[in-house]
């Protein structure tokens, strides 16, 4: 689509010089204090800005900006729900709530890792291992979604096919991940953030300014409520400033509960039980420093969510006013004042007549939607006269209903070239420093959690540093898999909503329990993460349709239908976040009821402050 | 207000600089309210935690 994707000599600049201070910065770090632990130890603090922006670095990547963005640019500004939660949850919730009851947990129980926090809170080996695995199988999928954003970045803006980019991403990532850049530099986090906050504000105030200020941008993506593409309007799309259409029992309501369950609730809540983040909180020195950062992480989450929400979302403003002219041949007058026109899209051939441009899924003319700026007299193939009308339409037409690509797309072609370098290097920081957490938790859910745990003739075995190397090899390798082969709608968001969901219906009721309640038991806490495990897969399998009906399975069952429940709309649409956790926290307060509370003795030592 | 006509949007809109206002005024009120030591288990707990992180 952008006719200036390449690579030049300013990006190459750019992007060595990014990766030296970057190599540089981890270097110092390696030679000093680097981690957070390397603070503790030392009794000294890190600057609260250094914690916010690397939990917020960790927290944020290429599936947000690029991923998530691009939805909000299919489905419009009801995105912004997400970035409401993902402060109001992931920061004020996770910081002032969950945040120190966990720094306490841990420290009194030993434990470094999400799974190993678990396990000795519920004294059950099981726990562990069972949380372990959930990890080591599932992440990859959270870490694909990471990489096709990096890589369908990459490809847009420099001109580059996906696989080639994939490519490229995966040794920048092997590079990055396993000699050293896996442990924990928090410098190199900080400076990565840093970036991240720099491209964003400069990407929002270029985009509110090239519309014409905040209200006229607005206003203007409001008035292109009727070119809404037809299938989206089926499913209850209303517009780009519009929430999508409520309600219950017909398709038309079908998109609001895939934004509000599956988009807005997965991830929002999915966030409080992300074992990546989780441990976070253990490495911070006390409850005064994690306060400190509640300021600084929710304005950098604010700029790293909003901002792709928003751009997103004005991107099909921005193209239906300055988007390359398209051409076509005038099917329906939607709004003669606005001159709105459906029209069947053309493209000019060689001798200079129209032919029509076919959708590669039905072969019919594809059709969009224009704001119409010019009429002439054309002739077709056929040599037949037509009424050729030319416009632009907005950012979804542009790129072929692709979500992934709406942020790329603009960024190459609404932004100076120069930009793209600089966004480039920015989602690079974002994945690099997502994907090294993620990296480092596959390694240690493999290495700590499974293989140590995983008895031998009764006796646990020694650390193993080959089986977590080994382990994150095996991660990446999966998660590159991925990333090549599954390429559908919305990809990125749907693989981190899958995730985030799982983790949530899997681990936060029995991660809360843990923080909270003296009388959860292990039973209980066991019984609910298989309850929310199988519950998810069970909905992921059978009942959503998109996922369902992707897998496979589904249609072998019910002979060709893409979910059980395909003749009770919006089943189909609801994610499993909404019956797995609550079926989960339920089975939780059962069992648990049921169940012998755990020894005083026990709780003492996860509890000595309420003695 | 602002262009935005569905009341849902605008509230989203508002509210995200809403939390973010509310998070900074948190952090300006708390900023020296909680307690700030490292105790010996802290210690034993990072120095345990440098180890892991260096084996990898």
């Amino acid at each position: 689509m952008p006719d200036h994707a390449s690579v030049g000599w300013i990006d190459i600049i750019v992007i060595l010089a990014y990766l030296s201070i970057t190599a540089y910065l981890g270097w110092l770090g390696y030679r000093g204090t680097r981690s957070a632990a390397d603070f503790l130890i030392g009794g000294r603090s890190a600057h609260p800005i250094i914690m916010a922006v690397s939990y917020g670095a960790t927290f944020i990547s290429t599936a947000a900006i690029v991923g998530f963005g691009g939805v909000a640019g299919l489905f419009g500004m009801s995105l912004l729900w997400l970035t409401f939660l993902n402060i109001g949850v992931g920061i004020l919730i996770a910081f002032i709530v969950l945040g120190e009851p966990t720094r306490r947990l841990g420290h009194h129980l030993g434990a470094h890792t999400f799974p190993e926090l678990l396990g000795l809170r519920y004294q059950s080996r099981a726990i562990q291992i069972f949380a372990g695995a959930l990890i080591f199988l599932f992440m990859p999928l959270y870490a694909a979604a990471v990489m096709t954003g990096g890589s369908v970045f990459a490809a847009t803006q420099f001109g580059l096919d996906f696989e080639v980019a994939l490519l490229i991403f995966a040794l920048i990532t092997a590079a990055y991940v396993i000699p050293g850049g896996i442990k924990a530099v928090m410098y190199t986090d900080t400076f990565q953030g840093l970036v991240m906050v720099l491209a964003m504000l400069f990407l929002l105030v270029f985009t509110y300014s090239s519309l014409g200020g905040v209200t006229e941008a607005h206003r203007a993506l409001a008035e292109m409520q009727d070119m809404v593409p037809a299938p989206l309007a089926q499913i209850g799309h209303q517009g780009w400033t519009r929430m999508p259409a409520f309600g219950w029992g017909a398709p038309r309501y079908d998109l609001w509960w895939t934004v509000i369950t599956a988009i807005i609730l997965g991830v929002g809540i999915g966030v409080l039980a992300q074992p990546q983040l989780v441990v976070r909180f253990m490495t911070v020195r006390s409850r005064r420093e994690l306060d400190r950062a509640v300021p600084i992480g929710a304005v950098f989450i604010l700029l790293m969510t909003g901002t792709p929400f928003l751009v997103g979302s004005l991107a099909n403003a921005w193209f239906a006013q300055h988007g390359p002219p398209l051409h076509g041949k005038l099917v329906q007058v939607l709004d003669p004042e606005k001159d709105h026109a459906l029209v069947e899209l053309m493209q000019k051939t060689d001798s200079g007549a129209w032919s029509a441009i076919l959708n590669p899924k039905t072969q019919t003319p594809a059709t969009a939607a224009l704001i119409v700026t010019e009429r002439q007299e054309s002739e077709d193939v056929q040599g037949s006269r037509l009424e050729l009308v030319g416009g632009r339409s907005s950012v979804v037409t542009y790129v072929k209903g692709d979500a992934d690509k709406i942020i790329p797309t603009f960024i190459a072609t609404a932004l100076p070239h120069w930009f793209g370098a600089i966004f480039f290097l920015a989602l690079l920081a974002a994945a690099m420093s997502t994907l090294s957490s993620q990296f480092h938790t596959i390694g240690t859910a493999a290495g700590r959690d499974l293989y140590e745990r995983i008895a031998v003739k009764g006796q646990p075995r020694e650390p193993s540093i080959r089986v977590m190397r080994l382990a994150i090899l095996v991660g990446l390798f999966i998660a590159v898999t991925i990333s090549y082969s599954v390429r559908q709608e919305y990809v990125i968001a749907r693989f981190t909503a899958i995730f985030f969901g799982l983790c949530a219906a899997s681990f936060l009721p029995a991660y809360l329990g843990g923080l909270f309640s003296r009388r959860v038991t292990k039973a209980g806490a066991l019984a609910s993460m298989t309850v929310g495990l199988l519950v998810s897969l069970f909905w992921l399998l059978l009942v959503k349709s998109k996922e369902a009906g992707a897998i496979g399975l589904v249609q072998l069952v019910t002979g060709g239908k893409t979910s059980i429940l395909a003749d009770h709309p919006n089943w189909p649409a609801v994610d499993p976040i909404v019956i797995a956790l609550p079926a989960a926290f339920l089975t939780l307060i059962l069992v648990s009821a049921f169940t012998r509370p755990p020894d005083e003795e026990h709780l003492q030592r996860c509890f000595p402050e309420t003695r | 207000m602002l262009g935005l006509d569905d009341p849902f949007v605008l509230a989203a809109y508002l509210g995200i600089i809403a939390l973010a206002v509310l998070s900074i005024l948190y952090g300006l009120i708390r900023r020296n309210a909680a307690r700030d030591e490292i105790t010996e288990e802290d210690r034993q707990w990072a120095l345990e935690e440098k180890k892991v992180d260096d084996e990898i």
